[in-house]
C-alpha cells in the first residue's frame, strides 16, 4: 500500500505535536495547553525511498465539529490520507470516543497509544494485545517525549487497517468503549506525587490565588535577573571592548560629517560615540535589539516557554476568569495576553482560541492598547528607569489601569455577553529540557530574523527623514498636539514616526533629547498607546478584518490623546 | 438528592443525572468525558460565582459557572 499522507488526529493536549517533531524532526511549538494548533503544521517524513508528507492536525474531541479548530480538523480528515490517532494512555476511555468514530469512516488508521510512561505511575495497567482485538487495528505504545516506541510506530504503518464499521449512536459508542475499557485496563492504587498535590492547590481559589501571584512574582524576577545579568556581564562588555574599538576605527576613516557617517555612525555624544544615543545603523541599530532587548527576550521566552510546558497556563485562565468576565472575555484570554507580553504578533495570533467575534475584539484591541511588548518594556526599563524605578511603576500602572478601563467600557458598549470557560486543566508535567531549548530557539531567531531589519529600517529611515528635513515638516504639523497636549518637544516627532516601524527603537529615540522626568514618562506611555508597530498591524488585519481594525487603532489613537494630555495635567 | 454542579461541595463525589443545553454544549461536554452516569468529583469552586473545576477519569475541567448550573448531579448527604 502506497502512503499519500499522513494525518495526526486526536484529543487535544495528547501530545500529537511532541508525536510530530519526533516524526519529521520539524521545529514545531510543543505546548501544554489544549488548542495551540488551531491553524495546523505540516512536514516531511521518509519512508522507504519516499517522502510523506505529514500533517499535525488540530485537537479535536469529535469529528461532529463544535468550535473552529474541531472544524479545521475535521475538513482535513475528510480530505483523506492514512490516520495516525494518538491516544492518551492516561485517558483511554475519553479518547477512544474519537477513536471509534474514525474506526467508522473508510480511512486506514493506526493508534498511537502515547505518554505510555505515564500510566506506570498513574497505575494504570493496559493490556494492548487485547486493545488491538477488540479494535482490528494496530496499537503501538509510544512516549514521545523521550521517543520511546516511534520506530516501532513508523515500522507499522503499513499495516493500518480501514475498518468503516457500521455508524453507531454516541450513547452506543460509551457503552461500546465502557466495556473495552473494563476488558483492557486495570486501576492500581497509587500515591499522589508531589506534583499531583500542587495541581489540586493551584486551581484552588484559596491556595491558587497566592500561589498564581508569587509565581508571577518570581516569573518578572527571574525574568529581570538574567536579562540584567546577560547585559551587564555579556553584551555591554562585549560591545565595548570587541565592537567600539572597530566602530571608532570606521568613525575616524569616514571622518565626522559627512551623510555616510551620519547614517552608519550618528551623532557624537560628548564628542564620543555612544551606543545608545548616538543613532547609527552600526552604533544604536545594533545595540538596541541585541545588547538592550535580546536578553529580556531571552529571559522571557525562557521563562514562559517552561510555563506552558509544565501545564500552568490553563490554571492561571481559571483563575483569572472571573476577572476576566468582567472585561468581556473569559480567562481564556489571559493566554494572548501573557504571549503579547513577549510581542504582540503571536499575542494576537493567539487571539484565535477564542470563539466569539465579539471576543476577539475586546481581546485583540485590549491587547493592542494595553500589553506592552518586551522590545519596549526593556527599553522603557533602561531609560525610564535611569530617573527612578517609580517612573516606570508608572507607567505601567497608567497602561494597566486603561486596560482595565478600556475592557469595562467596550464590555458595555458592545453588543453580547462574554461566553464561558470550558476547558480541560491538563496535569503538570515537567518541561524537557530539550521542548523548552527548541521553542526558546525558535522564537530567538524569530526575533532575530524580524526585529533586527526593522530596527535597522526605522534608524536609517529617520536618519534619511532627518537629511532631507522632512522630519521638520512632521515637527511642524504636530507642533499642537506634542507641545500643546503632551507638553513634548517637537523633535519627539521622530520617535512617533518610528513608533510605527518598532516600539523600541521609538523609545530609544527618546534619549537623545535631553527630556525632563514628566515628558519622558508621558512620551514613553503615549509611544505605548498611539498605534500599534507595523508587524502587530499587519496581524490584527488579518485577524481582525480591515473594518475592525481601524475601529480598534481609533480608540488607541483617542486613548493616547486623552492619557498624554491627562498624564501631562497631573504629572 | 439532586443538586447542580455549582451546589456541590468540594471533595464531594456524585453521579452526573443530567445536562441541559444546546447540542453544541452537550456534546462538547460529552467529548471531554463529562455525560449522564458518570462519576464526576468536585474540586473547587471559584468565588463569586466563578468557574467550577471537577475531575472525571483522571482529568480535571473548569467549567463556567451559568454552564455548571445546568448539570445535575446527584449526591449522597
Amino acid at each position: 500500500m502506497k502512503i499519500e499522507k499522513i494525518l495526526l488526529v486526536g484529543n487535544p493536549n495528547v501530545g500529537k505535536s511532541a508525536i510530530f517533531a519526533r516524526l519529521t524532526g520539524a521545529k514545531v511549538i510543543i505546548s501544554n495547553y489544549p488548542g495551540t494548533t488551531v491553524g495546523f503544521t505540516q512536514g516531511k517524513i521518509k519512508i522507504g525511498n519516499e517522502y510523506v508528507m505529514v500533517i499535525d492536525v488540530p485537537g479535536t474531541y469529535t469529528l461532529e465539529p463544535t468550535c473552529k479548530a474541531e472544524d479545521v480538523a475535521c475538513r482535513m480528515i475528510n480530505e483523506g490520507g492514512l490516520i495516525i490517532n494518538i491516544v492518551d494512555a492516561t485517558n483511554l476511555e475519553r479518547n477512544l470516543h474519537l477513536t471509534l468514530q474514525l474506526l467508522e469512516r473508510d480511512i486506514p488508521v493506526i493508534i498511537a497509544l502515547n505518554m505510555w510512561d505515564d500510566t506506570k505511575h498513574r497505575g494504570i495497567h493496559i493490556d494492548i494485545k487485547k486493545l488491538e482485538e477488540e479494535l482490528g487495528v494496530p496499537v503501538v505504545p509510544t512516549c514521545a517525549l523521550s521517543g520511546e516506541g516511534i520506530k516501532e510506530l513508523i515500522g507499522r504503518l503499513k499495516e493500518a487497517g480501514s475498518k468503516a464499521l457500521p455508524v453507531s449512536s454516541d450513547s452506543q459508542k460509551w457503552e461500546k468503549i465502557g466495556r473495552i475499557t473494563q476488558e483492557v485496563q486495570k486501576l492500581s492504587h497509587r500515591h499522589h506525587t508531589l506534583l499531583e498535590r500542587l495541581e489540586d492547590l493551584s486551581i484552588k481559589p484559596l491556595s491558587g490565588v497566592p500561589i498564581a501571584s508569587g509565581l508571577i512574582y518570581c516569573a518578572f524576577w527571574v525574568v529581570r535577573f538574567i536579562g540584567e545579568g546577560m547585559i551587564k556581564y555579556i553584551l555591554e562588555p562585549l560591545f565595548m571592548n570587541l565592537w567600539l574599538p572597530i566602530v571608532v576605527k570606521l568613525s575616524n576613516l569616514l571622518g565626522e560629517g559627512n551623510f555616510l557617517h551620519h547614517i552608519l555612525i550618528g551623532n557624537f555624544i560628548e564628542g564620543k560615540i555612544n551606543f545608545g544615543l548616538s543613532f547609527g545603523l552600526l552604533t544604536t541599530g545594533l545595540y538596541v535589539p541585541i545588547a538592550m532587548v535580546l536578553p529580556y527576550i531571552f529571559s522571557f521566552y525562557l521563562v514562559l516557554g517552561f510555563l506552558e510546558d509544565l501545564g500552568y497556563l490553563p490554571r492561571l485562565a481559571v483563575l483569572a476568569d472571573n476577572f476576566m468576565h468582567h472585561l468581556g472575555l473569559h480567562g481564556y484570554a489571559i493566554i494572548p495576553f501573557i504571549l503579547g507580553l513577549g510581542c504582540k504578533v503571536p499575542g494576537v495570533l493567539a487571539v484565535r482560541i477564542l470563539e466569539e467575534k465579539r471576543e476577539k475584539f475586546i481581546a485583540a484591541t485590549l491587547l493592542a492598547i494595553g500589553i506592552p511588548c518586551m522590545a519596549q518594556i526593556a527599553m522603557i526599563v533602561g531609560l525610564v528607569g535611569q530617573r527612578g524605578g517609580k517612573y516606570v511603576a508608572i507607567i505601567f500602572l497608567v497602561l494597566l489601569l486603561l486596560l482595565i478601563i478600556k475592557g469595562l467600557v467596550l464590555n458595555k458598549v458592545l453588543k453580547g455577553s462574554s461566553p464561558e470557560i470550558l476547558v480541560e486543566i491538563p496535569p503538570y508535567r515537567m518541561p524537557q529540557v530539550q521542548a523548552v531549548v527548541k521553542k526558546l530557539w525558535m522564537r530567538l531567531s524569530g526575533f532575530l530574523k524580524e526585529a533586527l531589519p526593522l530596527v535597522l529600517l526605522g534608524v536609517l529611515f529617520v536618519n534619511i527623514l532627518y537629511t532631507l528635513k522632512i522630519i521638520d515638516f512632521f515637527a511642524y504639523l504636530f507642533t499642537p498636539v506634542l507641545t500643546g497636549l503632551w507638553g513634548l518637544p517637537k523633535e519627539a516627532i521622530s520617535a512617533l514616526v518610528v513608533g510605527f516601524l518598532r516600539k523600541d527603537v521609538a523609545v530609544g529615540m527618546l534619549g537623545p533629547l535631553n527630556l525632563a522626568t514628566k515628558q519622558l514618562v508621558v512620551g514613553s506611555t503615549v509611544l505605548a498607546l498611539y498605534f500599534p508597530c507595523i508587524a502587530t498591524y499587519i496581524v490584527l488585519i488579518r485577524e481582525l478584518g480591515v473594518k475592525d481594525t481601524l475601529k480598534s487603532i481609533s480608540i488607541m489613537i483617542v486613548a493616547a490623546l486623552l492619557i498624554g494630555t491627562l498624564l501631562n495635567l497631573i504629572l | 438528592m439532586i443538586v447542580d454542579l455549582t451546589q456541590m461541595q468540594p471533595k464531594e463525589a456524585g453521579i452526573v443525572k443530567e445536562i441541559h443545553g444546546g447540542p453544541g454544549f452537550m456534546r462538547k461536554l460529552q467529548s471531554m468525558g463529562v455525560r449522564s452516569e458518570k462519576k464526576i468529583i468536585k474540586v473547587s469552586s471559584h468565588f463569586w460565582r466563578g468557574p467550577q473545576t471537577i475531575e472525571v477519569d483522571n482529568i480535571q475541567i473548569a467549567v463556567g459557572f451559568g454552564m455548571a448550573r445546568r448539570i445535575l448531579v446527584e449526591v449522597k448527604r
